[in-house]
């Protein structure tokens, strides 16, 4: 009974980690059918701006609840800059090209980003637990769960609230969903699908330092992190069907939860259980679990 | 047409093979690594031409590398050749069995799976703790039919089983794409269905690319492993199969040799980029990467076709 309470909460702590990573990587394949590898870096610059916020804000004194705020935003402002820099400066020059084309694009400036963040931060690593101690713990029967976990979830349950509303209800939502329904349709109808691809892009730069931002409390940011994201959140996005948003949800949860199992049941597994799952699924769904039926061009 | 080339390919290989004894020693190992890549890239380019992008093709190069290894631990076999067949084998039988559920595939989710299998795996050696973890193991020194040379010697005699692997491959790829089933392959991706209307099953014609392009990855994650004398589980990492695309692209798919010169390029841009800027070389390759799309959309290779078509309609 405790270990199936442990590897429930222990899997919506990892689920709500994995649907904040994955939810800029579907939403630009959603809208642009980009492959976005570049999402690992705004994971790592989101980190990496979070842990420089943090040292910051705690070397000063300041008070703690400003400090949260201070570590998003900057990431996230981060974020903003670097999306809008990439979109403009480099992927304009590449739509049109064949979608593989444009992944290895992504992949040549993730590496370029790579060397920048050491540039800028050097190789050292960085620690940025104090937002962790400051939010405590709390006790839930004979488990201690971290504050700063449960506001994980609920950061990650919000945004997935708001993704909805903002997808039906917003007038930019409802354009985003004619685009990814069909871009060249929306564009004779007179939607501005160039503005849309900007904004889209760099919201989901945002997300992606968000992602990088809050978990930067939970790891030692250093060199390498955005490289293991990548494949991660690939991995939710297709078992959720690329480009679909309760897609990433319904990934991200699964996905959570096969792993709190494995780290609890059968720890040798831990590592391969994600991939594992996404062959399965892919092995009976092929586009994964949320897509729309393609029709077949001849 | 073919036989020049098949001419100059033949007169590069005796030429390699015969200037090894005067080349340095740093640059028979970074030609034999290269030669090694080069056969997986091969493998690529196979599958390329059919519009398939494996992101996971360090899945059979980890295979390969780790057959060596386990072989020469467990069963004290030290004969390179057999050693560098039986990688192969066990790569091919590797991705004959995949090939069922990848050759469904198209596309991104091709490379998406593909990539997803080769963490599975990356996954399963990182775990095992009595295969080193994430340090790997070291690979006794290979034989050559009971001949058991040393440091120089031994560099040069796997220079020249790298060379001769790479002959036979190169040779043999060249063979099938004047198949009907090679051929087929740029039909594929301009229009699948189409080819199924000629009655050719794709799926399968895929299956097969996917076995052929598994055994050279086996090939070279064999050579590689008796090369570098060490294995680990960052052979299987994305980020290898994302090194072997970057050649790929660099290369271009437009003909055998290109893998071998491609290969050759990425290795020496590589270690000078080490050599000079140690904390940039990723930036580097990626810079050199972003601009070969850019500029040269389809690879090294179209320089000479690009130069020949000038020629052509100047005269």
């Amino acid at each position: 009974m405790l270990t199936a309470f442990a590897i429930l909460t222990d899997g919506l702590v990892y689920a709500a980690y994995l649907f904040l990573v994955a939810v800029g990587l579907t939403l630009i394949f959603g809208v642009m059918k980009i492959l976005n590898v570049t999402h690992g870096s705004f994971y790592a610059f989101g980190a990496y701006g979070a842990a420089t916020a943090v040292g910051i804000w705690w070397e000063r004194d300041l008070p703690e609840a400003g400090g949260f705020l201070f570590m998003v935003l900057l990431a996230m402002a981060i974020g903003l800059v670097i999306g809008l820099i990439l979109e403009r400066g480099i992927l304009r020059l590449v739509y049109g090209k064949d979608e593989v084309v444009i992944v290895l694009v992504t992949y040549a400036v993730f590496l370029i980003l790579e060397d920048v963040i050491t540039l800028i931060w050097g190789p050292r690593s960085y620690a940025a637990y104090q937002p962790m101690v400051a939010a405590g713990n709390v006790d839930v029967g004979e488990l201690t769960l971290s504050n700063y976990d449960i506001g994980l979830v609920l950061l990650a349950a919000a945004l997935a609230v708001l993704s909805f509303i903002a997808l039906k209800r917003t007038r930019f939502g409802r354009l985003l969903t004619v685009v990814i329904f069909d871009r060249e349709t929306a564009a004779a109808f007179g939607v501005n699908v160039t503005v849309v691809y900007t904004v889209t892009f760099v919201i989901g730069a945002i997300l992606g330092a968000l992602g990088g931002a809050v978990m930067a409390p939970k790891i030692s940011v250093t060199l390498g992190i955005g490289v293991e994201v990548i494949v991660l959140a690939f991995a939710v996005v297709a078992i959720g069907g690329m480009g679909s948003v309760e897609g990433a949800l319904v990934g991200a949860l699964i996905v959570g939860i096969c792993r709190a199992a494995a780290v609890h049941l059968v720890p040798q597994i831990e590592l391969f259980v994600i991939y594992g799952v996404m062959a399965l699924v892919l092995a009976f769904r092929p586009y994964g679990l949320f897509t729309r039926a393609q029709p077949r061009k001849i | 047409m073919a036989t020049r080339a098949n001419l100059v390919g033949f007169l590069a290989f005796v030429l390699l093979a015969a200037i090894a004894p005067a080349l340095p020693g740093w640059f028979i190992s970074l030609a034999t690594i290269a030669f090694a890549n080069a056969l997986v890239v091969l493998g690529l380019i196979i599958l390329w031409r059919t519009g398939l992008v494996p992101f996971g093709q360090a899945l059979y190069y980890c295979t390969g590398a780790y057959t060596v290894a386990l072989l020469a631990r467990w069963f004290g076999f030290s004969d390179a050749i057999v050693l560098v067949l039986a990688g192969g084998l066990m790569a091919g039988l590797m991705a004959f069995v995949i090939g069922f559920l990848l050759a469904r595939y198209r596309e991104i989710f091709f490379a998406m799976l593909s990539l997803a299998l080769s963490m599975i795996l990356w996954g399963v050696l990182v775990k095992t703790e009595s295969l080193g973890s994430t340090d790997g193991f070291g690979v006794d020194p290979p034989t050559f039919a009971g001949y058991a040379p040393h440091q120089q010697a031994l560099a040069l005699a796997l220079y020249w089983l790298v060379l001769a692997v790479c002959a036979v491959s190169a040779v043999a790829v060249s063979a099938y794409f004047r198949t009907a089933a090679g051929a087929l392959a740029v039909p594929i991706r301009d229009n699948e269905i189409r080819v199924e209307f000629l009655g050719v099953s794709v799926d399968r014609l895929i299956h097969v690319k996917l076995v052929i392009a598994g055994v050279l990855g086996g090939f070279g994650g064999a050579l590689a492993a008796m090369t570098i004398g060490h294995v680990d589980p960052a052979m299987a990492y994305w980020t290898t199969s994302g090194g072997f695309v970057f050649v790929t692209i660099l290369a271009g798919a437009g003909s055998v040799a290109a893998a071998f010169v491609g290969s050759l390029v990425f290795e020496i841009v590589r270690s000078i980029a080490v050599d000079l800027l140690p904390g940039l070389w990723q930036l580097i390759l990626g810079s050199v990467l972003l601009l070969t799309i850019l500029f040269l959309p389809e690879g090294l290779g179209s320089i000479a076709s690009r130069w020949r078509r000038s020629k052509e309609q100047a005269s």
